[in-house]
């Protein structure tokens, strides 16, 4: 059946709050009006507004209240209005849901869901866009997971309101609304298993989010130029599935790392490493990535510039030393030097 | 008491919860003055009966803990000279907060402390060698916060203020009236944490009470660098919490004002905020030079309004404290600093490989992999110790 990854994620909460007393579910208008993007659409109407409410608009707030509901036992799922948004809770995070199970050797756990939606490609204005899932990966403490498919986003979301530790649930603003076909509810692959979307003989195209469409689309249009190309889509972050990346690329022999945000420091780069780190004897060529700009997000009119698309991940493709030639933009830097 | 425009007054705010009766007669202003029981001299005040003096066994209970108090300070400060501790914040000379906060709460209640708070905690019972733990230098805090109902010591100021809110609420959700005590110091009610936890425990009409302990600094910076506001309480008017502040120093006020607070938030009203005046008389941590933003004139008169000397006087002229009593006090107070010396004198035992045990519930294969590269480490280094 038809359905979007809104509907899934709305219908992986109503799942949760039936199937569990403990999970509560607020926010800013996440209430009544049920959400800016409708994803807590109908659930006051449903469980009573003890169980999806409306907050003072303050994210810090919002997320230090979760953590204070965590430790008198419950499960808050909490939903921060746009990724940039919740950069006010950000010390609440990192100082507070990351560490307190560690603090505390394990007395206290802080089993919540942050739900972000984030990334580009919807005409957003500033401060809309961000993609803010490096600052999260790079917190040791927090799982961070982010869907590509409507089946992911009902079973991540699932999956993370039942896991132990705290879940920065990252959601691809621009996949919302996109349709697929998936029965709910759907359980895919847990946390920390990587995915192969599309089997391919001669590179691995590893993407995450927003990134996992363009990869897929790059490979179908990679075929008329005679590339067969694999795609992994990550899922979670946050445990990392080293093992499904590494089979892939020692497989293929070349890998392309795709994300949407700034390459400077960001998840890719990361990914790049491992994958160098553990196939090194397998590759016939670097490691390349295709990242957004070293830019702040820039305006509707110019997001396309930014975004990652096709064209930029099939340049990167034919940049792999398929004729044993080195990459034409490193060999110039290295003459000159 | 002050009185306050209708307007002021605390609106019933549109809640999930049942009605409960509200607080009759509490503005939402502090008194202009501070609360007073005992003047510095340890004499009695005119009564007042809305914070009616507590019962007197529990007036020589705090008297008993303030003192053991005290000297756990004097301890954990000589600790930090003998490199025992890394780092000590004292609280010496707010022994009447310290101790009458967690005697206005029950045993079930949730405390929260921030890191200045080691005598309130071993005043709540809970072990010193186990509260001095992070100070020491190990890696977590000590103490099972689940199973005494405090909190981890918060360094981040202020956060622990949203943390109270929560947590009271879910406690109320799940039917239980459970209170949350949360602390806070002068400088951090200037943090946004404390405005959104006093705001959201208001709006969701959160059984917790805000104790800030305004000790004139946050380290070196006065008072008058924080807040333009007649006083801290006045604080809690713009978020429809009733507040009040009371004479630090004064031990028996301390504790009727909490005792008041701890039954309004109980009884279902919502938050209640105190302002107690005290002083650090020591400086910020061991590590601090206080004598480069305070005279000694200024801490000299601090010395005149001393909490423990103030309760014990009133205490004697009640005729409910004696030469023995107070002997057997000291003699409690030495001997649980000595115990608390020998234990924090042998050299504790730290697994590095326990570093991976809490980060998860379960560790991440990375973690996994780490912990064993380190485990090979560790090792290595016991081979060549044993080879040396």
């Amino acid at each position: 059946m038809a359905t979007t990854m809104a509907k899934a994620l709305n219908t992986a909460l109503a799942d949760a709050l039936a199937a569990d007393d403990r999970v509560v579910v607020f926010g800013e208008d996440v209430g009544q009006l049920g959400g800016v993007f409708r994803i807590t659409d109908g659930l006051q109407a449903r469980f009573g507004e003890n169980r999806c409410f409306d907050t003072p608009l303050a994210e810090a707030g919002i997320v230090g209240f979760a953590v204070g509901l965590a430790m008198s036992g419950l499960r808050p799922v909490v939903e921060m209005q746009f990724d940039a948004f919740a950069y006010p809770a950000f010390e609440q995070i990192a100082s507070h849901v990351a560490k307190l199970r560690n603090r505390t050797r394990g007395a206290l756990s802080v089993p919540i869901v942050i739900r972000v939606p984030y990334a580009g490609g919807i005409g957003g204005v500033e401060h809309h866009c961000d993609s803010s899932e490096a600052y999260y990966a790079h917190t040791p403490g927090l799982k961070v997971v982010t869907p590509a498919t409507v089946e992911d986003a009902y079973s991540l979301l699932r999956e993370a309101i039942d896991d132990p530790d705290p879940v920065v649930f990252m959601e691809p603003k621009k996949l919302y609304f996109a349709s697929a076909d998936a029965e709910l509810p759907a359980r895919a692959e847990p946390f920390g298993r990587a995915v192969v979307r599309r089997p391919g003989r001669d590179a691995t195209l590893v993407a995450y989010g927003p990134a996992v469409p363009v990869a897929l689309e790059a490979a179908e249009a990679a075929r008329e130029e005679g590339w067969d190309l694999e795609v992994v889509d990550v899922r979670t972050i946050v445990p990392f599935d080293d093992a499904t990346i590494t089979a892939s690329v020692r497989r293929t022999g070349r890998c392309v790392v795709i994300q949407e945000a700034p390459g400077f420091a960001g998840v890719g780069a990361e990914i790049a490493a491992r994958v160098q780190e553990r196939c090194f004897h397998a590759l016939h060529a670097p490691v390349l990535r295709v990242a957004g700009l070293d830019i702040p997000y820039p305006a509707p009119m110019l997001e396309h510039t930014h975004l990652p698309g096709v064209d930029r991940v099939l340049d990167a493709v034919a940049r792999l030393q398929w004729d044993d030639q080195p990459d034409p933009r490193w060999a110039a830097q290295g003459s000159a030097a | 008491m002050t009185t306050t425009p209708q307007a002021v007054r605390r609106a019933s705010p549109r809640t999930r919860r049942a009605a409960t009766p509200p607080d009759p007669a509490r503005p939402l202003l502090p008194d202009a003055e501070p609360v007073r029981l005992l003047d510095p001299s340890g004499t009695p005040l005119p009564a007042r009966t809305d914070y009616p003096e507590p019962p007197v066994e529990a007036l020589r209970e705090l008297y008993r803990r303030m003192v053991l108090g005290r000297r756990f300070d004097t301890q954990a400060t000589a600790l930090t000279k003998q490199g025992r501790l890394a780092v000590y914040p004292s609280s010496r000379g707010q022994e009447a907060c310290q101790v009458a906060a967690v005697l206005a709460v029950r045993d079930t209640d949730w405390v929260f402390p921030t890191y200045r708070e080691s005598m309130a905690l071993v005043a709540r019972g809970i072990d010193p060698v186990e509260v001095l733990t992070l100070l020491r230098g190990d890696w977590h805090c000590g103490y099972d916060p689940a199973a005494v109902r405090t909190a981890p010591q918060c360094t981040p100021l202020a956060t622990q203020c949203v943390h109270a809110a929560g947590l009271a609420h879910g406690e109320a959700y799940q039917g239980r009236d459970t209170v949350a005590l949360a602390f806070i110091g002068d400088g951090a009610t200037s943090e946004g944490d404390f405005h959104e936890g006093i705001n959201f425990a208001a709006v969701f009409k959160a059984p917790v009470v805000y104790f800030v302990q305004n000790n004139r600094y946050a380290i070196s910076v006065p008072l008058s660098r924080q807040t333009a506001a007649p006083s801290l309480a006045y604080k809690g008017v713009g978020y429809g919490v009733p507040s009040e502040q009371v004479d630090g120093n004064d031990p028996v006020a301390v504790l009727a004002v909490l005792t008041r607070a701890v039954a309004h938030a109980r009884a279902g009203n919502g938050p209640y905020l105190v302002e107690a005046h005290t002083y650090r008389m020591e400086p910020h941590t061991n590590a601090d030079d206080a004598t480069r933003y305070r005279d000694g004139a200024e801490v000299d008169a601090w010395r005149d309004r001393d909490p423990v000397t103030r309760l014990e006087t009133y205490l004697r002229a009640r005729g409910v404290l004696d030469d023995a009593a107070v002997a057997e006090v000291a003699e409690q107070a030495e001997a649980y600093a000595a115990d608390l010396r020998a234990r924090m004198n042998e050299q504790p035992t730290v697994d590095p490989l326990s570093l991976f045990d809490h980060v998860y519930a379960e560790p991440t294969p990375q973690l996994v992999e780490q912990r064993e590269q380190v485990r090979a480490e560790l090792a290595a280094a016991r081979d060549e110790e044993g080879d040396a």
